[in-house]
């Protein structure tokens, strides 16, 4: 809305320049055309659903009764914040989403300090620390579920078992960890996926730091501590919002690691999970849509501050160019 | 202690001794490195070295590393068994994300062309009208164009997947290919339409050698997003146009758990995505970014 309202401003000076004659007019039309069809295209496939969904939202609708179908207004809503799993399942988004996006955030930055040197292999490491993330994400739930997690022969399990070897222990404890800490669990490899993310924006960010300045402080006498605290920091700052931001719209989505590793079960169904079981298994389509709803507005709450980021640094990248 | 005592004095009178002492911290943090890079992608790496082992030897604990290396698992994963083969889902998947990246890429190019070039007015506002619909979660159009879907007759098809992957990916292209066409200088465009050439030919001769490897790029992202998918392919398809990601969590549940055979269908379809992402790394940042970070 800002971002109207001053490059209006700005642009008034020059609009009587312009008089919106036939010929500007059709050259307007001639250069908008190109534009056109993504636009027509977008607006068509997603914001038409989205009304639809707003339209359902309204309705007491269940498949299998089709017949009982009748408008309630806003009954779904105050049922998705009344409801217990429904509710629950807004505490577990949040919580799986802030807990995510802080340590992959922590953990990519950790990563990005380190690549951010040069050393031998330094190509091949950062090959291997992006691989989690080039992982179709459904291969990568399945990887941690059956290969990893598994009580009896994933691979934690059988780590412990090799200590328990190793330091003479006979019968090492050996966690069921999907069902002892579901929610962990799941958090755990979705760190996995999303730090190579956060550490190639942060990468980023690091390689377009101003060296000249670094180099004066370090002459200066200041320690790496006090380069980082104080220079390094401050100008990552917005490539770590930018990383926190688009790693919350992200996962604020998911549902691949949560449907493969525990379908929801134990508490770690989060929103989009609820909406697909909501409409997909119990079939009601009202309940179903108004949930979504949330979803949205809880997303443009997030949305809104990371266009406010994205548009920062895009203002800066116009500005210089 | 011994020793930095004894090569102190040394280093005081050649005044190099805080460099080598900066060049042993250095190689330790080069050591950290690959020590953390190895660690991390273990499980990935795990998975592979699980996929070449026998069934028996998969599922074993503690595991046996020194288990010998088989074929058994990919051999049974294509069918080799006598089971179902996966080549209807990777075909589906193909073609789902080729058509829809074909189709992302003749909607989006025009589109960038307009915002970059031959700049439209307030153009940032409808580069972030793209962005914000890539905001909105897919669960909220997700029943309508399921009810769509299903009194058209589109369901189980992927022509409906393409549709739906190409609204996914084409926000993400446009605000690529806007940064790689704000590079192509506008005097050479402007010499080219003088001499006569229209929008066609500049696109084709002018516009596509320079911002060509970038274009690349954006198709291999918009591949990726839409191979990887699974919420719309698990909904919206079935028995005959499933895809690559939904074979896999049915193949679980069908054939009861085969770990060295459930990582070999892993490596295999995650392959194409793991090439592709190596080649393209640093452009995949910029397009999950939506261009904000180049």
């Amino acid at each position: 809305m800002t971002v109207t309202a001053t490059r209006e401003t700005t642009a008034s000076p020059q609009a009587p320049v312009k008089k919106p004659g036939g010929g500007d007019r059709r050259r307007a039309w001639a250069t908008r055309a190109p534009l056109l069809p993504a636009l027509i295209f977008l607006i068509a496939v997603t914001q038409l659903p989205f009304v639809a969904t707003l339209v359902i939202s309204l309705f007491d609708w269940n498949s299998l009764k089709p017949e009982k179908r009748h408008f309630t207004g806003l009954s779904n809503y105050a049922s998705v914040f009344t409801d217990e799993a429904l509710r629950e399942s807004v505490v577990t988004t949040v919580v799986l989403t802030a807990t995510v996006v802080i340590v992959s955030v922590v953990l990519g930055l950790v990563f990005a300090l380190l690549l951010d040197r040069t050393f031998f292999g330094r190509g091949f490491v950062r090959t291997l620390l992006i691989t989690p993330f080039l992982l179709v994400p459904v291969s990568a739930a399945l990887l941690w579920k059956h290969a990893l997690y598994n009580p009896e022969y994933g691979l934690f399990n059988g780590v412990l078992t090799w200590f328990g070897e190793l330091f003479g222990i006979e019968s090492i404890a050996q966690p069921e960890w999907t069902s002892e800490m579901p929610l962990i669990a799941i958090e755990a490899s979705l760190v996995w996926q999303w730090t190579p993310f956060m550490m190639l924006i942060l990468l980023a960010g690091l390689q377009s730091r101003p060296a000249e300045i670094i180099e004066a402080a370090r002459l200066d006498g200041a320690g790496p501590w006090q380069i980082f605290r104080h220079l390094t920091l401050p100008h990552l700052r917005r490539y770590l919002e930018l990383g926190i931001l688009l790693g919350s719209v992200y996962i604020v989505q998911n549902f691949d690691a949560v449907f493969t590793i525990t379908s929801g079960g134990l508490g770690t169904a989060n929103l989009p999970y609820t909406v697909y079981e909501t409409f997909y298994r119990a079939h009601e389509y009202g309940l179903a849509s108004a949930a979504g709803v949330v979803v949205v507005i809880g997303t443009i709450i997030i949305a809104t501050f990371a266009l406010r980021v994205v548009s920062s640094l895009f203002r800066e990248e116009a500005s210089r160019a | 202690m011994s020793a930095s005592t004894a090569t102190s004095p040394s280093a005081m009178s050649s005044a190099n001794g805080p460099e080598r002492k900066a060049r042993r911290r250095s190689a330790a943090l080069g050591v950290v490195a690959w020590v953390v890079g190895i660690g991390f992608c273990l499980p990935a790496l795990w998975m592979v070295l699980t996929s070449f082992h026998a069934e028996a030897d998969a599922a074993t604990n503690p595991p046996s590393l020194a288990a010998a290396l088989t074929l058994d698992g990919y051999r049974t994963f294509f069918g080799g068994g006598g089971g179902p083969t996966p080549w209807p889902p990777l075909v589906n998947s193909l073609a789902a994300s080729f058509f829809s990246t074909v189709l992302v890429l003749l909607l989006a190019l025009p589109a960038a062309y307009a915002l970059s070039i031959r700049r439209v007015r307030k153009w940032t506002d409808v580069m972030f009208f793209f962005l914000s619909t890539k905001m909105l979660p897919v669960v909220a159009g997700l029943l309508p164009v399921y009810l769509f879907a299903k009194n058209t007759g589109l369901l189980d098809n992927i022509w409906l997947l393409v549709l739906l992957y190409t609204s996914m990916n084409l926000p993400i292209a446009v605000w690529m290919m806007q940064s790689f066409l704000a590079d192509v200088p506008v005097s050479i465009i402007e010499a080219a339409q003088v001499d006569g050439a229209r929008l066609p030919t500049v696109l084709r001769r002018v516009v596509a050698p320079v911002a060509g490897p970038g274009i690349a790029a954006t198709a291999l992202i918009c591949f990726i997003f839409s191979w990887n998918e699974l919420l719309f392919a698990r909904v919206l398809t079935g028995v005959v146009a499933g895809t690559a990601p939904v074979h896999l969590t049915t193949f679980v549940t069908s054939q009861g758990l085969f770990l060295a055979q459930l990582c070999a269908a892993s490596v295999v379809v995650s392959l194409p995505v793991l090439v592709a992402g190596y080649a393209a790394q640093d452009k995949l940042v910029q397009g999950l970014s939506l261009g904000a970070v180049k």
